[in-house]
Order: C-alpha cells, then sequence, then structure tokens
C-alpha cells in the first residue's frame, strides 16, 4: 500500500511512503529469519553443521600435532563423560543460553543486538553489587538481585531501543558503542579505590552474601541452582515467542513491519519492548554467573559470552529450544577443551577456531537453503525476482 | 493431409499439439492444449486467473519446457529451450508483469542484451534511438525513445514492451494481461496500435479474461479452463456492437470460462443509512489537499482514479498510518481523528490492502498466523487471558480457508506457498470476517478469478445489505461503476469529482481522472460528499 508505486501518469509523482518508521517490507534480518523458519528443517541443518564443522575439525587437529580420534575422544570425554564433565559442561552451557536467548529474541523483532556482551556486564555488576551490599532474608535476596540485573541488562539495551524507534539510529552502531561503554564504566568502578571494589580482592565486589547465591546442587560438582533459572528460562521464551500476543508482534514486525502497521502493530514499540526482554535475559546470564559461579563480580568476568551467543542463537535457529541444544554444544566444546589440551595436547585456542567453523556453517547451511528455495522457484518459473524497483503483478488488477 | 483443400488452406502462424505441463509441484498446467493461430489475426485467449493462458504461452516462448507436446510455427516443428531461440524465429512475448528498468530510456531499455555498438566499440545510441523512432511512428506507439521510463505512464510503459519485441523482429506477439493496469483511454490507444500491428500482417495472442474488450478486439477466442480448451469462437464485427449478437457471445464464453451461468449483477435500491466515516478537511499536509467525503451504512462509494494520484495516502489517513495535519475524521459519530491504527481497526474498520505481499501478509508466516493479523489482542484468540490459542487460530484460519477456498494443502504452510489469488482469498475472507462497520477495499478482486471476484463482491454487497459503509478504491472502473452506489473521483490528491453511476460512463470519469474535472459547474455536483 505504502511501497512507494510507480507513479503512473498521476500527479503524485513521489508522495512516498508517510514517515519514518515505514521500513522496507523486506528487511536484511527479515530474510535472514525468514531463512531460518521451519522446526523440521532446522533440526536437519543443525545435525548438518554439527557434522560438517567436525569433518572439518580433523585437518585442524591433525595440524594441531593430534590425530584426530585421540582428540575427539578426549573432547567427548571432557565434555560429557564423567559426572564432573557433564556438570562443567552444562555450567558453560549456561551462559550461553541464556545470551542465546537474548539475541534471538531481538533477532525475531529483526534487531541485531550485538550489545548482549555490555547488557550482560551491567547485569553481573548489579547483581553482584545488590548481593554484596545490601541485607535481605535468603530467597529474597536472591529474588532482588536477579530482578535488579534484568532490569540493568534491560535499561542498557533501552538506550539503542530509543534510539532505533524512534531515530532510526541503527541498533548494530549503538550496541557495539554501549559494549564499550560497559566495559569502561564497570571497570572504572571496580578499579583501585573505584566505588564498588573488594577492600581484598583487587578489580572485583566484594562477595555476595550466603543469602544471595545460588546453592551447588549437584556436589561435588559447581552445577548451581542457576540450571533451574535457565530450563524456566527457556520454556518463558519459547512461550513468549510462539504463543503470547507479544511474540507475535515482535515476530510480524521483524518479517514485515508495513503490514505489521496495517494491522495495529507499531514497529517502533516492538522494538523497544523486544530490546528489552532481550537486555533483561543478558542482564540475567551476568547475574546467573555472579551470584551462582563466582559469588561476586570481577573485570572480565565474562570471556565474551555476549559474542559467542549471536553463534548459538544462529546456530539454534532463533528458537528457544534450538537455542538450548546450541548452547549445549558449544558448552561441550568449552569444558572438552581442557581435556584436549591435557591429552591431545590441542591448545585451548583451537576450540575458538572450532567455534568459528561451527558459526561458520550454521551461516552457510542457512544460504545454501536460500539458494535451493531461489533454485527451486527460479526452476519452476515462479515468484522471479523482478527488476529493481517494478511490482510483480501476477493476476493484475481486473 | 494430402487433399487439395488442406493444401489450400494456409498454414496457421502458430500451431501448439497436445501441450501438457505438469508443474513440479504437480500442478497440471495444461492439459492436452491444441491451439492454431492465424497468420494476420488477433487471437484471443481467455479464461479464469490459473487456467492455464500464462502457462501455455510460456511454452511457446521458450520460457517453460513442455512436459508433452509440439510446437509448428507455419507449419515447421520448433523446439524452444529459452527466449533468444524464440525470439530467434520471431516469436515474442510481454509477460504479465513489467520488466522495464525505469531508470534507463526507452532506447537503453530496448537495446539491453543486444546493444549495438560503433566500429570503436562505443555504444551506438544515436542509430538505436532513431530506428525505434521510426517503429514508433510506423505503428502509432507515440513513444519518446529518449524519455525515462520511469517518466512514462503505465499505458506508455505496455507500448514501450511491445515495441521491445517488435524491435527485436518479432512476427508473432503474446500480450499477457496487458491490460490489466490501464485506464480505459489507454487500453483504447493500446486496441489502436494492436489493430495497425494486425494491418501490417502480425500475428498477436491476446491473453485477458475481460469479455468485453476480447470480443472488441479479437477475430478468434479460445477460451481455457482448468488447463483445457473448452471452446472457440470465431468473432466478427456483428459481435462488436451492442445487440443480441454480442449478448449472445458474451453468454456464451462467461459460460465456458466459468462453467457455469454468472449471477446477474446487482441491482438494488440505494438507502444509505447514518454516516459511518466522515472527513472533513482532512490532510496529513503533503500529498491530500484537505479532503471531504462521508461514507454512510449501507453504500457503496466507489473511489476512482489513475494509480499514485492519493488513494494509498487518503487509505493510509484513514486507517491513521498517515498522521492527520489539519481536519478531522470521524467513525461511527466518535472522533478518531488522534487514534492509532489498533484502535480505529478494533473500532470497525476493515483493510483489503491493495498490495497483499507488502501490507496484508506476513509471506514467510504459516497461513494460520496470517489469518490472526490484525486480531492479535482479541480475546477470542487468548486463552486465560494470556496465551494465544494455537487451536483457535487454526480453527479460524480453516474456517476462512473453507469459507473463501483459499487453496492450501494446510494452514500450517507459509502464505508464500500460497498462489497470489488464494494469497488474496486469505486477506478478503480474513477483513469480511471483522464484520467491520467500514470496510476499505483496495482493488479488492486483483488477481482473483471470476467465480471469486463474484464471491467477494457478493460480500461487499452483503455488507452493504448489513447496514455497514464500504469504501472501494478501485482501478477498475467497470467494477466500481457495477458496485457503487456512488463515485468519487480523486486527482493529484484531491477530490475532483463525485457522482452516481447512473449519471456518468466509464469515458467521463476517465477524463477526470486524468485530466481533473473541467465542467465544475456541470450537472453533478461538484464537491464529493
Ligand atoms: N511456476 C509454477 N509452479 C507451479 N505451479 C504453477 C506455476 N505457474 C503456474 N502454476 C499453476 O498452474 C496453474 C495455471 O497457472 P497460469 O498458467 O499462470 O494461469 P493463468 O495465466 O491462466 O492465470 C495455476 O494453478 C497455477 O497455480
Ligand atoms: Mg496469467
Amino acid at each position: 500500500m505504502s511501497a512507494p508505486k510507480d507513479p503512473g501518469n498521476g500527479r503524485l509523482r513521489s508522495a512516498g511512503p508517510p514517515d519514518s518508521a515505514l521500513l522496507p517490507a523486506t528487511t536484511w534480518s527479515g530474510r535472514l529469519t525468514d531463512a531460518l523458519g521451519g522446526p523440521l528443517r532446522n533440526a536437519r541443518n543443525f545435525a548438518l553443521v554439527l557434522v560438517a564443522a567436525l569433518v572439518a575439525g580433523i585437518p585442524l587437529l591433525y595440524a594441531a600435532g593430534s590425530d584426530p580420534l585421540n582428540g575427539y575422544g578426549a573432547l567427548f570425554e571432557g565434555s560429557i563423560g564423567s559426572k564432573q564433565a557433564l556438570a562443567e559442561t552444562l555450567v558453560s552451557m549456561m551462559p550461553l543460553l541464556l545470551g542465546g536467548l537474548a539475541v534471538a529474541v531481538a533477532f525475531q523483532a529483526g534487531l541485531f543486538n550485538i550489545g548482549v556482551e555490555g547488557q550482560l556486564l551491567m547485569g553481573g555488576l548489579v547483581a553482584g553489587t545488590i548481593g554484596a551490599k545490601l541485607d535481605l532474608p535468603a530467597g529474597i535476596h536472591v529474588l532482588v538481585a536477579v530482578a535488579g540485573a534484568m532490569l540493568a541488562g534491560g535499561l542498557w539495551a533501552l538506550i539503542p531501543a530509543l534510539l532505533k524507534a524512534f531515530r532510526g539510529v541503527h541498533e548494530v552502531i549503538t550496541t557495539i558503542m554501549l559494549n564499550y561503554v560497559a566495559f569502561s564504566v564497570s571497570r572504572y568502578l571496580v578499579k583501585p579505590g573505584g566505588l564498588l571494589v573488594s577492600r581484598t580482592q583487587p578489580s572485583a565486589t566484594e562477595l555476595v552474601a550466603p543469602s544471595a547465591g545460588l546453592p551447588r546442587i549437584w556436589s561435588p560438582t559447581r552445577l548451581h541452582a542457576g540450571i533451574f533459572i535457565v530450563v524456566v528460562a527457556v520454556g518463558f521464551m519459547w512461550y513468549l515467542v510462539f504463543r503470547t500476543s507479544l511474540g507475535y508482534r515482535f515476530r510480524v514486525v521483524g518479517r514485515n513491519p508495513v503490514a505489521a502497521r496495517f494491522h495495529g502493530i507499531s514497529p517502533p514499540r516492538a522494538i523497544v519492548q523486544a530490546m528489552l526482554v532481550s537486555g533483561a535475559f543478558a542482564g540475567l546470564a551476568g547475574a546467573n554467573e555472579v551470584l551462582g559461579l563466582h559469588h561476586r563480580y570481577f573485570d572480565q568476568f565474562s570471556p565474551g559470552y555476549g559474542f559467542d551467543a549471536i553463534g548459538v542463537a544462529l546456530l539454534g535457529s532463533l528458537n528457544p529450544i534450538g537455542v538450548a541444544a546450541a548452547a549445549f554444544f558449544f558448552g561441550m566444546l568449552r569444558s572438552g577443551s581442557v581435556l584436549l589440551q591435557a591429552v591431545a595436547g590441542v591448545s585451548r585456542d583451537m576450540i575458538s577456531a572450532f567455534s568459528g567453523l561451527v558459526v561458520g556453517f550454521a551461516a552457510a547451511v542457512t544460504l545454501v537453503d536460500r539458494i535451493l528455495g531461489r533454485r527451486r522457484r527460479m526452476r519452476t518459473g515462479e515468484g522471479l525476482p523482478s527488476p529493481a524497483g517494478v511490482t510483480t503483478q501476477e493476476g493484475a488488477p481486473v | 493431409m494430402a487433399g487439395p483443400d488442406a493444401v489450400q488452406a494456409p498454414e496457421p502462424a502458430v500451431r501448439l499439439r497436445g501441450i501438457w505441463k505438469t508443474y513440479s509441484g504437480g500442478v497440471q498446467a495444461n492439459r492436452g492444449i491444441d491451439l492454431a493461430v492465424r497468420a494476420g489475426s488477433i487471437h484471443g485467449l481467455l479464461g479464469e486467473n490459473g487456467a492455464g493462458k500464462s502457462t501455455l504461452m510460456k511454452v511457446l516462448f521458450g520460457l517453460v519446457s513442455p512436459t508433452r507436446g509440439g510446437i509448428e510455427l507455419s507449419g515447421r516443428k520448433v523446439r524452444f529451450g529459452s527466449p533468444a531461440d524464440a525470439l530467434e524465429a520471431r516469436v515474442g512475448m510481454v509477460q504479465q508483469h513489467f520488466s522495464l528498468i525505469p531508470d534507463f530510456t526507452v532506447t537503453q531499455n530496448l537495446i539491453l542484451g543486444n546493444e549495438p555498438t560503433t566500429r570503436f566499440g562505443r555504444l551506438a545510441l544515436r542509430a538505436a534511438a532513431a530506428r525505434i523512432q521510426e517503429l514508433s511512428d510506423r505503428y502509432g506507439f507515440r513513444i519518446d525513445p529518449n524519455a525515462r521510463v520511469a517518466d512514462m505512464s503505465v499505458g506508455a510503459r505496455q507500448r514501450v514492451e511491445i515495441l521491445k519485441i517488435l524491435h527485436r523482429g518479432a512476427e508473432v506477439l503474446i500480450l499477457d494481461e496487458p491490460t490489466a493496469a490501464l485506464t480505459p483511454q489507454e487500453s483504447a490507444e493500446l486496441h489502436g496500435v494492436l489493430r495497425t500491428l494486425r494491418e501490417q500482417g502480425r500475428t498477436v495472442i491476446f491473453i485477458s479474461h475481460k469479455l468485453a474488450e476480447v470480443i472488441d478486439l479479437c477475430d478468434r477466442v479460445t477460451v481455457l479452463r482448468d488447463g483445457e480448451v473448452v471452446g472457440e469462437r470465431e468473432i466478427g464485427p456483428e459481435h462488436r456492437g451492442p445487440g443480441p449478437d454480442r449478448d449472445a457471445v458474451e453468454r456464451d464464453l462467461a459460460r465456458m470460462m466459468v462453467g457455469r451461468d454468472l449471477p446477474a449483477g446487482p441491482g438494488r435500491p440505494h438507502a444509505p443509512g447514518a454516516p459511518v466515516l466522515i472527513l472533513s478537511g482532512a490532510t496529513d499536509g503533503g500529498a491530500l489537499a484537505p479532503i471531504d467525503m462521508e461514507v454512510r451504512g449501507g453504500e457503496i462509494v466507489g473511489l476512482a482514479g489513475v494509480e499514485g494520484n492519493g488513494q494509498n495516502e487518503l487509505i493510509e489517513l484513514i486507517l491513521g498510518i498517515r498522521g492527520c495535519a489539519s481536519g478531522r475524521i470521524l467513525l461511527n459519530g466518535t472522533d478518531v481523528t488522534r487514534w492509532p491504527v489498533d484502535r480505529r481497526l478494533r473500532a470497525g474498520i476493515g483493510h483489503i490492502a491493495e498490495d497483499r505481499q507488502s501490507a496484508a501478509l506476513v509471506m514467510s508466516m504459516p497461513v494460520a498466523e496470517n489469518a490472526l493479523l490484525g486480531y492479535q489482542n482479541q480475546p477470542r484468540f487468548h486463552r486465560r487471558g494470556r496465551w494465544l490459542s494455537v487451536q483457535r487460530i487454526r480453527d479460524f484460519a480453516a474456517e476462512l480457508v473453507r469459507r473463501f477456498d483459499v487453496r492450501t494443502p494446510s494452514v500450517r504452510v507459509t502464505a508464500s506457498s500460497l498462489s497470489g489469488g488464494n494469497q488474496q482469498k486469505l486477506v478478503v475472507g480474513r477483513e469480511l470476517a471483522r464484520r467491520p462497520s467500514l470496510i476499505v477495499a483496495a482493488q479488492p478482486t486483483r488477481g482473483l478469478d471470476l467465480a471469486a471476484t463474484s464471491f467477494v463482491h457478493e460480500e461487499l454487497d452483503e455488507l452493504r445489505a448489513d447496514g455497514r459503509g464500504v469504501l472501494l478504491v478501485s482501478l477498475d472502473l467497470t467494477e466500481i461503476m457495477t458496485l457503487s452506489d456512488r463515485i468519487l473521483v480523486v486527482s493529484g490528491g484531491a477530490m475532483v469529482g463525485s457522482a452516481r453511476p447512473s449519471e456518468v460512463d466509464e469515458e467521463t470519469l476517465g477524463l477526470w481522472m486524468t485530466r481533473g474535472r473541467t465542467d465544475r459547474t456541470g450537472s453533478v455536483e461538484a464537491a464529493a460528499t
């Protein structure tokens, strides 16, 4: 309706789209989300990516001077081969999973939230501070700390959201910039003499009170009660995205903002809401680490979870269940890498290269799907792309 | 074959023998079609949407390879692997959608892919332009070879498309629904060009689903239905003027197309109720002049205009997508000027968007979720107040699919996998299911076949009978003339005329549309009310 039309011989040459928020019907992220649809295809692609990455990893392992069979054996042994290993895999999985959900929900609404890392840091910082500084009854204390972290993450994401929704500033730019702000602010607060720095530990806050900690649940491993939060979070996110009006509005806006507007869904509003949810989940990821694992905030407690989460979200096809599976896999890589190094003598950096492979393949599979889809359409002669600016009218006006 | 008569009869310019085409999805678009086209004639190919007309012609043009069957040109067996082969054999086709590059001039477009160069490798643009000018003059195209396509009217672009295949040397010209987007004047001009081509000995295959123009223009008509030839008629001068001969052949052809008799158009008294929509001096402060108009309950108001003259802007203003800079908009007597879209929809506006793919559907979402669009906040689709009820959404979608005959294997497939006509049926069904007090229908029958079109018309008529208001925005004047109780004409973002269908004919409306209204003091009241 409001896509600029061929002017015809009308006098209104270029009335143009009415106002700022009428974005093109197909945004790049819309196309991405399109390509990621279909649970069956997703499961198949997931398996494909893993197999491809495992195969491509063989020469990598060789190059690193290890026998691939040996290497993979160590990787599996070290990630799921024992109680200890499995627990470590789950521990590594958690921040990736929560971060992955944060990235995925933003993607659903057509937003590329690269700022999960910063939001996660702010969440961790607030959780650590509330945990250490406030004196509250057990139970309540955790809840307040978690809620504070989610609020902090959400607010950190609110800034780019507002800029995007009302000023059209691209979220990729603002979220990256805010990452740097988050790095600096958090470092500043725990630097020697900083406002929040611990008296005994440099570059960290005080230990959180036991009332604010998430207890260990599987001694002697480090697995903590955060795993329950994570399970609930997956279910919650799945319901939110696929079974609520809010999630539906996110998905419509992410795929076709013009149609959204014509049907009473405000894209700016959905953008703000989706970023708030995304940021809150990122903040939750930070709180989970701080309250459950480290029991204090310290500088660089995240080795870039927020960035790895992007790969997790992609490999998981933006579907919370898929994200969980992808996060588990990445968790395996992280925890297995210890044994890989010890037994097969392969540097842990190798694992980063391997993660990169997985993400690369995930992106490639999406691309292949798109190309195959287009091929099919070409072969049957339907839906050929029309030349730029010309609207294809199959069965034009009667 | 060897009898003396057979030797006498000239070979047809085109003969298709037993063409079968089964698409990869299993759709049998053509099922053993035989067709013979006399050289130097205009041959009509008539049929509803989905009858297989485009497919048959794509086979002839080498775009689609037939599953079975053969092609003969003037008695010579040919086999085309691509449009290039077809053009080599002097068969050219203008596709249903435009294929020109808007930023290029006519000449640049025409030489594309076949650029003439000077001895030094420079583009020989000037010589090409001269040749195109010469072609244009010979056939009365009235085209300036140096004009930019983006600056041309839709009618002129259509002529450029034809010029393009002529320039490639086509003797047999296939035109797939060339008048679909044209005003009556533009269509008439195109008919003139085609008649000239016939006089000069070219052969034209003219695809359409408009009965009237096929009878006006063609020498012979073949009717397709469901991939088969269901009949052929010779059209002579006796059929062209109004009279019983014409009526008979029209009825005949219509019955062949649809497979049954069509219901007669609605003839009914006009007794409008209270206004459901009032615009008083409403404007967006840009594209639109201040607009005064109203739509009453129980009437259909047709908005006629050349595409791009403010219809879209007006619709956006009514829906609340476009801000109202001054003036007021009342819905059922309530001032909704400042209301957001969602609230207006809930207050009783339905909208059939003209461009379904960009404004009415989310192509990558399932049919069921598309059925939900616009209803996402309604309690009837929620369980326990919060969760969307997948079951209820699917039931609703299935109901729409059933009632509006949307052809889809299931409500779980994506909207993109539906054909254009079925997508439109889904949209129309969804918006009518709202039972809105005002429905804004922009080209509601675009892409629908005759049966579905008459179904939509009946539905609009039923809304009207039910005391609801309908604002029908259409480029098709026949549709506007048959359905509307009142007609408004928009041009250059302003209302330039208002009339009852009985007071005007299509030509007059066409003139108002293109030139604005000159006889403001004439018999018809000047302002649109
Ligand atoms: N590329 C295609 N792939 C699959 N089915 C197609 C394709 N093109 C057309 N069809 C189907 O073939 C039938 C005939 O279509 P078409 O030849 O376009 O009809 P018409 O031009 O008469 O409207 C329709 O059912 C349509 O959905
Ligand atoms: Mg067609």
